[in-house]
């Protein structure tokens, strides 16, 4: 700008001033001095349009329901009778004056949720699949109008059913009306009863806790027809296997507001402000109070913002941090120096003191066997004899000798032992170590190691001779196994930390991690002194990124063993912190009763879900590797040659794990003949199949008897977001067209004794019904799509182990256009099912097979051949409407029993009697009505000690005859005893739960909830074998798999995933590990396809790729690339990002096809969903069952269906893409 | 107050806020709650009058902090106080061609999808998908820029290193996995002290409220001529396409007016959002924007602030006709303390001279690893101070973005948070407590433990300090009007304004195909009223 104009600016703009000076001096308004600001007090402004649009008519309390563990309270505000948005409720009973409280709880995927409302992907009407429509309404009419013999006929018929289930997935879905679409619904329910039976019909809802009326009430229908529920917190890989095995528990963390308590935090692989939004700030708080927090992530996630320290191990390879930092605090905690908090911990809470047999197997060593008991030591002669295998020994240093002490699992059942199931060591002084004992010896064990070395390790232990045996403690094997030596014992020692040759060294983990081997001790050593100085509160937040892998449970138990060592577990501010799609029904008895409507009838079907995925899509023919190349070079070679889909029959077949479908005919039909002829049913069934006329259905799976037929999904989108495999669901469950170029397995590599069919089957479901409120990937494939109500339509409660509340939903609005609750839509198709069982069903006979199940007797069973438990129950099916309408009997005169603890609600029903009436007709005259989800509701709460505190009490009272009277818990039952929450209570502020022998923690108002507080502070049994936490594990699979004891395990290589790798093709593509974590913009109160959330994010399917990545494949940031490999083909954008690690690409969790996702150009076909490129791997040591804690319950030990072990190349496509 | 002895002139109250952005967890709630309740009507698609941004990053929208570019807050001109945008002659030159206005691409296209087809698609050969539509007019589009396109550091390097403030570092910072950093930035309308939106505008529409601060766009005076737009350097009033008037956060003045806490601050899960009021002096606001030297500005603009503390300015204040009420908030202040007390919350972009009212505490964590990785304790608070200049965060940064570029403001607030953990930790764990340690930023234990009990229990009632609203003049002089709601504008009165209605002519968006008109959409929903096509009539019939 030259002078001279600069110069006239000055003078124009001081020429403006003085004039606006002028027009000031004119007004009468005050001025500041310097003439910046006018004072206008007379203006009148127009700010009405805001005050107008804040104004409303009413705010109504409701949250979200379906898989998400937030359970946060929200105001729904409501303008002119429609739904408008919401805002986080705040009015949560505080937690405590000298503590952060939990208002708000929310995040932006819920604060997004009123946009469903009325959203154009809003499912207003029942829609059907046009094609079964028409040929169903043409049967129908051939057939006189009988919709079960029309049903009969269309999927009888393999034209038809070609014709149908080929055009799953590709529109052409109709409205239709509600009579019409129950009666298609029923009468496949009918036909499918008769036909086949009820265990080929199956329900699929997960996570109940989030809304425990609406499961409850789909799942009670599934339960009085005889139909399984699927389970699903092992299916989501969710269920950290190693929690049934260390703590016999499924899942029991602290509410969040505990972490405020610890002092020392690590987050491992839990990215906590994206998956645990609503807790975060705890974190963040607690910082404040001195926390220190170590973050441990493979990429810089969202919580290393609040990170002292990040550590970035290569994804998987957790556990050989977690096992160097075990080696140093065994090292420097109990060998160099005895910390006593630490030696006092493990002495009475773990199994550490218990003996071990060493089986002189192999001529250059030893194995680590079984526990010792007291049978094989004639101990405990007066305990009942078959309660003493069951009773593992330890040595006691006052006598010298091996005893038995009390808690083992041979003191939980059986009159005998009554009052001596407790950790109440008497005089007994647990010995932890052989070492230095006069008397013992060394023995040479044989360790593997899996960390690309094939040869196991040679480590000394001290033992003793007792009895005839070898045997060790198990502290010993695990100073061994953490490669902790000590003097005059030989064998493959590490020279120091730096030796990086063995495991488990800090130098030996650098090379495995990337984590610098000085990081490591020091968090180590950070983690033991601050445990030591705080007596135990450190804790571990572990999530997704450490528990979806194959081997989650060699990782978790890895960081367990951490938190045991230095005394962590039941102390308030420390212990494990599992956060994964875990669920807390608070009101749990109240709950489990309503949902296996086990006041009718009893034993309710429960299926484990990652078995039943594995066989029906048929994703068992694509594996190609036996058991051998995952067990342990230590193995004995039991399960050499066997194919997985073997071990699953081998595990059906001893009662381990059940199986639906059961057998290879209809159970109402076995049923018949075994009610008609009296005959026992184990020594019929047996003759049945020693005879050859009858077979496990999982032996066959592939064989038309043994398909399942019906499939409902409801709060939940099963094909879209948990499907691993999800183009073998679409190819052999459904029918439909897939991307999967994946080849069969070939003859040598198929399985020995479970049937292979030459054609793998296509289509094998006859209805896919879904019930939602908007429209899925699930919705998509379905044949019938019933509309639900939103969360925002209907009454529910709504609970987590996040924070302590129960809280209700309540309808801002009726539901709109035509849809209807899940509870008046499973009442619905009750009715409509009865009526048409008149004359076709009426009363019949079911066989139900049920595993040996954990927290009953049947966990212990006696030394012989083990197998399904079987009853034969009745079923009148046209009386199941108005079962499911009413409360049955069963539940005062068998009691509800949950954990093996059994209380009788008789005061509780006659409450229920008064306050929701009666029914007046029979069979259920008399009964307490559950006709409204209110009533269900108030039932759920009535039912459940942790919101009635009588039922508490009563339950304590029965834990103090069996954990004897000294436990303090006829105390703990009296200070809850007068605690009652109604449904009203929960309309109107979150109310805290108490404390109950439902739960493994202790809470109050001035107290966080923790696990296992309980057994800490009352001396009560784990649910294990010992009665302790455990680190040793000693089923015989579990030792072919070389995982007796916490042990680092790799990502699964090439050979198991079915890959090849890959060689250079001018660097066109690269490939990456392929990782799903959860995401910031969808799941779990809403969706990916949410607008809210998509203009937030990136607008459809992504992958975050690194810096490095990307360029060697030439992609920027947002182009298109498409990801492939057998298993299928993802179309996505591109994020590329230096937050990411080379060699790994995130695909967040549930992008589906529904937004955005072009053809692809591998296949000319749809882009595939997030799960399109794994596939399922069933790790065969979740199959066992029948042993202690290792033992089936629903939602408790099975198969996880893991996806993380995944592989993929990426390459960048054509730019302009076809939708 | 350093300027303590100074003469009172005007005192004023503003209901400021303050962030805590090392409690930031970046998810967006905020900006949901607020769009829902806000801005999700035709005209508003793409607004969003509270976003969060991941720093580094453009920001949005993309790049509004570099000024040279947009020309907005103010500068200095032969030492008087002069608009970017230029003085009044060339502002109104620009009324009809402002090249300095973002366009809708630098905000971004705003985009939904063909969501029907999900449900309506007839029988195809594959799996039916919603394509991307433009929200504006309904076309095919393709999805390549949104408003929080930079979300925890995608883009790339290349992408994030146009973020302004990087470009601004003497220091080249390396976008690099290993030497990966970011935080969040959640912004709202800064309800300045010195708005230069207020003085830009040709029609007199924005005005500051005497009672509380608020920054408003007069809706019936608004005229549209965008200049509010140019002249916000943080870009944070936006243009109504349909009613073609200016909009802006409100900071939800019907609420705040009630007592409750901004929709932003009542959902904000991170529980990192202070409300309260601040009392300043009205009469050294211009001199304090006008301080020659830009590192100057923080410590001018403290200077405006008064001590509610002080009798002397108790009584001024009372004298000017704030109620009792709102000084004794003003004492209960938490935005006062984090301030001016603690001194731990900074201005953003003090630099723009609009003496912002939204300030923020500078994020801490991550923090010890730089001492970690050298074998050092990271308990150790002497350690810890000498560390805080080699955050992984740079403080230089962060200085940028608070402090025209002044280190040690910034180093001072990092100092007392570090100070308070390590204090803090010795209570936790039972140890002996070290009086050095608050010493050693200037508080002693009680006013360190005041400060923790502030930062971290936050308590609802202590996170938000709001006096009911009261009208700047007397109500008293309208009593014979009879209901006190009822004057013109009041809020008992019913104005059938037609702001939020959709202009009657405004076409609807179309594309070839199905049209996307009568959708029911909230995205695209007034807010009022039934939506038609919400509950179709007896013609909806199978498809």
């Amino acid at each position: 700008m030259g002078r001279g104009k600069a110069e006239a600016e000055r003078i124009a703009a001081d020429a403006a001033e003085r004039l606006f000076a002028v027009g000031q001096s004119l007004r009468r308004a005050p001025v500041t001095p310097e003439r910046r600001a006018v004072f206008e007090l007379e203006q009148q402004v127009n700010d009405a349009p805001y005050r107008e649009r804040w104004a409303h008519d009413k705010v109504v309390r409701s949250t979200h329901g379906v898989n998400c563990t937030g359970s946060c309270s929200w105001q729904v505000y409501v303008k002119d009778g429609l739904i408008t948005w919401e805002t986080q409720a705040t009015d949560y009973p505080s937690a405590g004056a000298d503590r952060p409280d939990y208002e708000p709880r929310g995040c932006p995927r819920g604060a997004a949720f009123s946009w469903y409302t009325y959203s154009p992907t809003r499912v207003k009407y029942p829609h059907a699949r046009g094609v079964l429509l028409e040929l169903f309404r043409d049967a129908k009419r051939r057939h006189g109008g009988d919709p079960v013999a029309a049903w009969a006929e269309v999927t009888g018929d393999p034209e038809q059913r070609r014709r149908y289930q080929s055009a799953r997935g590709k529109g052409g879905l109709v409205r239709i009306g509600w009579e019409e679409a129950l009666e298609i619904a029923a009468a496949a329910h009918v036909h499918t009863l008769k036909e086949y039976g009820p265990d080929r019909i199956a329900g699929f809802s997960p996570i109940p806790a989030m809304s425990m009326a609406s499961h409850a009430v789909g799942a009670r229908f599934h339960a009085l027809i005889g139909a399984p529920m699927l389970s699903f917190y092992d299916w989501y890989a969710d269920l950290p296997i190693a929690s049934p095995q260390v703590f016999g528990d499924q899942t029991d963390v602290p509410e969040s507001g505990d972490w405020w308590d610890a002092a020392y935090l690590m987050l491992w692989g839990s990215n906590v402000p994206v998956t645990r939004t609503p807790d975060a700030h705890w974190m963040a708080e607690a910082r404040y109070r001195g926390q220190k927090v170590v973050v441990v992530s493979p990429d810089y996630a969202d919580a290393t913002k609040f990170a002292d320290e990040w550590l970035h191990p290569h994804p998987g390879t957790d556990a050989a941090l977690a096992m160097a930092m075990g080696h140093v605090i065994l090292k420097e905690c109990f060998v160099d120096r005895q910390v006593p908090y630490f030696t006092d911990y493990v002495k009475r809470f773990t199994d550490l003191p218990f003996l071990v047999a060493l089986d002189e197997r192999a001529a250059d060593g030893c194995t680590p066997g079984a526990f010792v008991t007291a049978v094989d030591l004639g101990l405990a002669q007066d305990a009942a004899g078959e309660a003493r295998r069951w009773m593992p020994v330890l040595f006691d240093r006052v006598t010298g000798g091996p005893a038995v002490p009390n808690g083992t699992l041979g003191d939980r059942w059986g009159k005998a032992s009554e009052g001596r199931w407790n950790l109440d060591l008497g005089d007994l002084e647990p010995l932890l170590s052989l070492y230095g004992r006069p008397e013992a010896v060394t023995a040479p064990v044989l360790l593997p190691r899996f960390d690309g070395s094939a040869a196991a390790l040679r480590r000394s232990v001290p033992a003793l001779r007792v009895g005839g045996r070898l045997v060790t403690t198990v502290f010993d094997l695990l100073l061994a196994q953490y490669g902790v030596g000590r003097e005059g014992l030989d064998g493959q020692w590490p020279a120091s930390y730096e030796d990086a040759t063995v495991p488990c060294t800090p130098a030996w983990q650098e090379e495995v991690t990337s984590v610098s081997a000085t990081a490591a001790v020091r968090a180590a050593r950070e983690f033991a002194r601050t445990a030591e100085r705080t007596r135990g509160r450190c804790m571990i937040v572990m999530g997704a990124g450490t528990n979806h892998w194959f081997h989650s449970d060699t990782i978790y138990r890895s960081f367990l063993s951490l938190l045991l060592l230095t005394g962590c577990q039941g102390v308030n501010g420390g212990g494990w912190a599992h956060y994964v799609g875990q669920e807390k029904v608070r009101p749990f008895a109240g709950w489990q009763q309503m949902a296996t409507a086990s006041d009718w009838v009893r034993p309710s079907r429960q299926m484990a879900g990652t078995p039943y995925w594995y066989l029906h899509t048929d994703q068992w023919r694509y594996e190609k590797h036996t058991a051998d190349v995952l067990t342990s070079p230590t193995a004995s070679g039991a399960l050499a040659g066997l194919h997985t889909a073997d071990l699953i029959a081998h595990s059906v077949r001893k009662g381990w794990m059940p199986s639906a479908p059961t057998f290879s005919a209809n159970p109402l039909e076995l049923g018949r003949r075994l009610h008609e002829s009296g005959a026992d049913p184990a020594a019929w069934l047996a003759a049945e199949r020693d005879a050859g006329r009858l077979a496990y259905a999982c032996e066959n799976p592939d064989d038309p008897a043994n398909w399942p037929r019906v499939l409902t999904v409801w709060r939940a989108n099963l094909i879209g977001s948990s499907a691993k495999g999800n183009e073998f669901f679409l190819r052999h469950l459904l029918g439909a067209s897939d991307n999967a170029s994946a080849q069969e397995a070939p003859p040598a590599s198929r399985p020995r004794d479970v049937t292979w069919r030459e054609d793998g089957p296509r289509g094998k479901l006859d209805l896919l019904l879904a019930l939602d409120f908007r429209m899925t990937s699930t919705t998509l494939f379905a044949d019938l799509v019933l509309p639900a109500a939103t969360w925002y339509e209907k009454h529910d409660l709504s609970s987590t182990d996040m924070h302590p509340y129960v809280h209700a939903f309540s309808p801002a609005i009726d539901p709109p256009w035509q849809a209807r609750t899940d509870f008046e839509i499973f009442h619905g198709l009750a009715t409509e099912v009865a009526r048409l069982a008149k004359g076709r069903l009426d009363v019949a006979h079911d066989l139900v097979a049920t595993p040996l199940q954990h927290d009953t007797p049947g966990e212990a069973p006696p030394d012989a051949a083990t197998g399904p438990q079987f009853t034969v129950v009745e079923r009148d099916y046209t009386a199941i409407g108005e079962k499911m309408a009413a409360l049955g009997p069963l539940v005062d005169e068998l009691g509800i029993t949950v954990k093996g603890v059994t209380v009788h609600p008789r005061p509780e029903v006659a409450r229920l009697a008064a306050r929701c009436g009666t029914a007046a007709r029979e069979p259920v005259r008399g009964r307490p009505l559950l006709d409204t989800d209110v009533k269900l509701c108030e039932a759920i709460l009535a039912l459940s000690g942790t919101t009635n505190g009588r039922l508490a009490a009563e339950g304590f009272e029965r834990l103090a005859e069996r954990c004897g009277a000294d436990s303090g818990f006829t105390e703990l039952g009296a200070s809850v005893a007068d605690r009652r929450v109604e449904f009203s209570d929960t309309q109107a502020r979150p109310v805290q739960v108490g404390a109950s022998f439902e739960w493994s923690g202790k809470e109050s108002p001035d107290r966080r909830y923790a696990p296992f507080t309980i057994n800490t502070e009352h001396a009560k049994p784990w649910h294990t074998l010992t009665g302790r936490q455990h680190f040793y594990l000693d089923h015989q699979w579990i030792a072919e798999y070389g995982e007796q004891l916490p042990v680092y395990r790799p990502p699964l290589g090439l050979d198991v995933l079915g890959e090849t790798a890959r060689g250079e093709d001018g660097g066109r593509s690269v490939t990456v590990r392929y990782l799903t974590p959860h995401s910031k913009w969808s799941i779990h109160s809403e969706y990916q396809e949410n607008l809210l959330m998509q203009t937030l994010a990136r607008g459809g399917p992504v992958i975050w790729i690194s810096v490095a990545d990307a360029e060697s494949i030439g992609v920027a940031d947002n182009d298109w690339i498409e990801a492939v490999n057998p298993n299928g083909v993802v179309v996505a954008r591109a994020i590329v990002s230096h937050r990411m690690p080379p060699g790994t690409v995130f695909m967040y969790h549930v992008q589906e096809r529904l937004v955005n996702v072009p053809k692809s150009e591998t296949t000319g076909r749809r882009g595939g969903v997030h799960n399109a490129l794994t596939r399922l791997l069933i790790k065969p040591t979740h199959l066992i069952g029948g042993h202690a804690q290792l033992s089936f319950a629903p939602n408790y030990y099975g198969p996880t269906g893991n996806q993380r072990d995944a592989v993929t190349v990426i390459r960048r496509r054509a730019q302009n893409v076809e939708y | 107050m350093s300027r303590g002895d100074a003469p009172l002139g005007r005192v004023m109250a503003q209901v400021a806020m303050v962030m805590n952005l090392d409690k930031c967890i970046g998810c967006h709630t905020c900006s949901v709650t607020c769009k829902q309740t806000w801005t999700n009507r035709q005209g508003t698609e793409y607004v969003w009058f509270n976003n969060v941004e991941t720093r580094p990053g453009q920001g949005y929208p993309r790049g509004y902090q570099d000024q040279e570019k947009w020309k907005g807050g103010w500068h200095l001109k032969h030492g008087r106080l002069v608009p970017r945008a230029g003085g009044r002659a060339r502002r109104l030159a620009r009324l009809f061609a402002n090249p300095e206005l973002p366009s809708l691409d630098d905000y971004y296209q705003p985009w939904t999808y063909d969501y029907e087809n999900l449900i309506s698609a007839p029988l195809g050969d594959d799996v039916p998908t919603a394509a991307p539509r433009s929200l504006i007019d309904g076309r095919p589009t393709e999805v390549t820029w949104g408003p929080n396109w930079d979300d925890d550091l995608g883009g790339g390097p290349a992408h994030l290193a146009d973020d302004p403030v990087l470009q601004q570092m003497n220091e080249r910072v390396r976008l690099e996995y290993e030497q990966a950093f970011m935080f969040y930035l959640p912004r709202i309308c800064e309800h300045c002290l010195n708005p230069s939106c207020v003085a830009v505008c040709p029609s007199g529409a924005l005005y500051k409220r005497i009672e509380d601060g608020i920054v408003l766009v007069d809706q019936d005076r608004c005229r549209g001529w965008r200049m509010c737009v140019s002249g916000c350097p943080y870009k944070k009033i936006y243009f109504n396409h349909q009613s073609g008037k200016a909009e802006k956060c409100t900071l939800c003045y019907p609420r705040i007016e009630a007592g409750q806490p901004t929709v932003c601050s009542e959902t904000c899960v991170g529980r990192l959002r202070y409300l309260g009021v601040i009392l300043y002096d009205a009469d050294r606001v211009g001199a304090a924007a006008a301080t020659e030297d830009e590192r100057g500005l923080y410590e001018a603009q403290l200077d405006c602030f008064l001590d509610p503390e002080d009798p002397a300015v108790r009584r001024a204040a009372e004298d000017a006709g704030i109620p009792h009420d709102w000084i004794t908030a003003a004492r209960r202040s938490p935005v006062h303390a984090l301030i001016s007390t603690y001194k731990v919350a900074l201005p953003l972009h003090p630099e723009y001279r609009t003496m912002p009212m939204v300030w923020y505490i500078p994020p801490l964590s991550p923090v010890v690893e730089s001492l970690t990785a050298t074998g050092h304790d990271g308990e150790d608070p002497a350690k810890l101070f000498a560390a805080i200049d080699s955050l992984r965060i740079p403080v230089e940064y962060l200085a940028g973005l608070f402090t025209a570029g002044d280190p040690a403001p910034v180093e001072a607030a990092l100092c007392r948070l570090a100070a308070m953990r390590a204090h803090m930790r010795r209570v936790n764990l039972g140890e002996p407590q070290d009086p050095a340690i608050a010493r050693a930023v200037g508080l002693d234990a009680p006013g360190i433990e005041a400060m923790y009990r502030l930062l971290a229990l936050a308590k609802y009632d202590e996170r938000y300090v709001i006096p009911t609203g009261y009208a700047a003049r007397t109500p008293e002089d309208d009593l014979t009007q009879g209901c006190s709601l009822g004057g013109h504008g009041g809020v008992g009165m019913f104005d059938a304004d037609a702001f939020h209605a959709p202009l009657a002519d405004a076409p609807g968006p179309r594309h070839a195909g199905t049209s996307l008109r009568g959708r029911v959409n909230l995205l695209n929903w007034n807010g009022r009223g039934r939506p038609e096509g919400l509950f179709p009539g007896g013609g909806g019939g199978s498809r």
